[in-house]
């Protein structure tokens, strides 16, 4: 029998988690001697105000969706991938290469075989931290970790040696051509008699992000894979009996993960920057691990998630435009997000737990 | 290169490895004890920033000292209750750590004396000064001793001859004594300390202070002696660094000296030499950068002797009942 209804696992503690980070971000606020309140209101309507703060919520949250369903994929069959932001960069140098060496007549045969490329370097990436956790035992959130400085290394290295533009200083590469530019949602929502701001960078990849939501969703519930990966996370033991290969799975797993993650570079190296520049993933691999925590690892928490945080940055980004709180507000935000939703899950767990009990007793 | 210069690579390895030897020592007691701990990045930030904004503020650099390691310690509290008394997942509350400390720096940095996310630069008294040891000034001259004792030997701040001491320390305390034995009994088989009638609990919330406290010096040395006050993300992943050397020692205290003063050497090498000309070939600056990560995820997959963490690492302990 499970302690409580699957309602309040699924809604109840999730909220009350938020809930308890909210009231804790807005005593920080409180504390650096600025108004709660204001802040709040700022921010709504700077990131949901207008199609310009929609947009900008919207580019953030594509970001997120990627890294989000990544880790959340390895969450799945219990492997901590720490490592997306370290992807993520992979995944830009596979857009830079697809954009930058062929030429393509049309955007949407692009944004294809980037998106390929993406997810390949991303995968590749994950592939050896992959391997060394199902076949030597190395630990995937030590070596993943270290795949995210090794990654930062090889994108200088490749960005101020190898793709930099001759008689540039700048450590980025040349701009993506005319052809492969994606279309932003103004231009999808125009023909279409929608008024969308011009200047936001969300684009076609948002629809992408979608796509790969379901496309998780599918994969996770109704393929025999994604039973696997399941099984093989809920019980080593139990998915060994039942013959499924830990190496396998631990693998595959790593590698869908890999590749979300680096599909990521769709967004914010094709459809935003159109050039790949250093740190072009500002952190977002990170935030995929606050999404997934707080959307449970389920494709549709995971977009709520996502939508959260994207307006999260939008709005933080408004805070430190117009008041003195600084945009470093949202990583605190993003720390207590991780700490209740992940961390201290138990604080709000067992309580809840106990309380439900007493309830059903009282009944019976 | 000459004799001259590789002393002064060698001084600024010993001055590189220092922040990184106290975090490598404060991983290996949490660790030992069965808490891994990747917030180590997290904890230094906070104390570098609480250790400069006091410093910079009383002028006395102890008590940005102290400062620094009562900010580190809150984080060790929490990190203890998250993966101690709620038996949450350590490594997300490292995380979870390391970007609280990442913001909160700023935020606060901002709030109190509006520079940008940074503090004042320290003048003399906020900062720890350097200690000649004795006659060094009179050993000089004498060749090959001489520059090794003034420039390499003399010449620290106090902080880097205390990392130095805390790793006989550690391993007198981890090897030699009552407590040590039962701080690893409880990272291999917390049950059988439980059995034993000592509290598994307590034994952990010990080695996550003691951990605590030396991020927090490592901290405080960064941002008082190493440089003069605190900027924006200053640590720059010397925590991971600090991961990456105690695994790379296998969790050993004398083994940590050697992986920090090796990854002190690398960093001191690319901050001099950026990129290296070995004949026909030249190794970018880069690949320096990335080296202590690449050995370790060397070291990890065991293809150079297997590290093996250890046995109850990253496991809540449940008492039977």
């Amino acid at each position: 029998m499970d302690k409580m209804p699957k309602w309040a696992d699924v809604v109840l503690i999730p909220l009350i988690s938020l809930l308890l980070a909210a009231v804790l971000s807005a005593l920080v606020i409180l504390g650096i001697g600025e108004d709660p309140v204001a802040a709040v209101n700022l921010m709504v309507s700077g990131a949901l105000g207008s199609t310009y703060g929609w947009g900008y919520t919207l580019y953030y949250a594509t970001n997120f969706l990627f890294t989000g369903l990544a880790v959340s994929v390895a969450f799945h069959a219990r492997l901590f991938n720490i490592g997306g932001e370290g992807q993520a960069m992979l995944g830009g140098l596979g857009v830079a290469i697809m954009c930058l060496y062929i030429d393509w007549p049309h955007w949407s045969l692009a944004l294809i075989f980037a998106s390929l490329g993406a997810a390949l370097f991303g995968a590749a990436w994950a592939s050896i931290p992959a391997y060394l956790q199902a076949k030597r035992g190395s630990h995937i959130v030590i070596t993943t970790i270290m795949f995210n400085f090794i990654a930062a290394a090889v994108l200088n290295y490749v960005l101020v040696n190898l793709m930099r533009p001759e008689g540039s200083m700048d450590p980025a590469t040349a701009r993506f051509p005319e052809t492969v530019h994606l279309p932003s949602l103004h231009e999808i929502l125009a023909p279409i008699g929608i008024e969308f701001s011009k200047a936001a960078p969300a684009n076609v990849s948002f629809i992408v992000a979608l796509v790969a939501c379901v496309a998780v969703w599918l994969l996770i519930w109704r393929t025999k894979l994604g039973y696997e990966i399941r099984a093989y996370g809920n019980s080593e033991h139990g998915a060994l009996y039942a013959g499924i290969s830990p190496v396998k799975i631990t693998i595959i797993a790593m590698l869908i993960s890999g590749g979300l993650a680096g599909m990521m570079a769709t967004n914010n190296v094709m459809g935003e920057a159109e050039r790949l520049v250093l740190n072009s993933t500002e952190g977002a691999g990170f935030i995929g691990i606050a999404v997934a925590l707080m959307g449970r690892s389920h494709p549709f928490g995971v977009f709520l998630a996502a939508i959260l945080f994207g307006f999260l940055y939008q709005g933080g980004a408004e805070l430190a435009l117009w008041t003195s709180i600084p945009r470093e507000l949202i990583v605190v935000i993003q720390a207590l997000v991780i700490l209740f939703t992940g961390a201290l899950d138990n604080m709000v767990r067992s309580p809840l737990e106990k309380l439900f009990l007493a309830m059903r007793r009282e009944k019976a | 290169m000459d004799f001259l210069t590789l002393i002064q690579v060698l001084d600024s390895t010993v001055r590189l490895a220092t922040p990184l030897l106290l975090a490598c020592l404060a991983g290996l007691f949490s660790e030992r004890a069965g808490i891994f701990d990747i917030g180590l990045e997290g904890k230094m930030l906070m104390a570098a920033f609480f250790s400069a904004a006091i410093a910079a503020t009383t002028g006395n650099v102890w008590y940005g000292l102290l400062a620094g390691i009562a900010s580190s310690l809150a984080l060790s509290g929490l990190h203890g209750l998250a993966s101690i008394t709620f038996r949450g997942n350590q490594l997300i509350s490292g995380v979870a750590i390391n970007f609280l400390a990442a913001g909160m720096t700023v935020l606060i940095a901002q709030d109190w004396f509006q520079q940008g996310g940074r503090t004042p630069s320290l003048i003399s008294g906020g900062r720890f000064e350097p200690i000649t040891l004795p006659f060094a000034d009179a050993i000089e001259p004498v060749p090959f001793i001489g520059p090794i004792y003034s420039e390499l030997l003399s010449g620290h701040s106090i902080l880097v001859y205390l990392a130095f001491l805390a790793v006989p320390a550690t391993a007198w305390i981890l090897f030699g004594t009552r407590f040590g034995l039962r701080l690893r009994a409880v990272g291999e088989n917390p049950a059988a300390v439980d059995t034993a009638g000592v509290s598994v609990v307590g034994l952990r919330y010990a080695a996550v202070m003691i951990c605590g406290l030396l991020c927090g010096i490592a901290g405080a040395y960064l941002a008082t002696a190493l440089q003069a006050g605190f900027v924006k993300d200053m640590t720059a992943g010397r925590g991971f660094i600090a991961l990456a050397a105690l695994i790379f020692a296998k969790w050993r205290p004398w083994h940590a000296l050697g992986a920090c003063l090796l990854f002190g050497l690398l960093q001191a090498v690319a901050l001099r030499f950026q990129n290296i000309e070995l004949g026909t070939i030249v190794i970018p600056v880069q690949f320096m950068d990335a080296l202590p990560y690449i050995l370790t995820v060397v070291i990890l997959a065991g293809f150079v002797g297997k590290a093996i963490p250890p046995k109850a690492g990253g496991e809540p302990y449940v008492k039977e009942r």
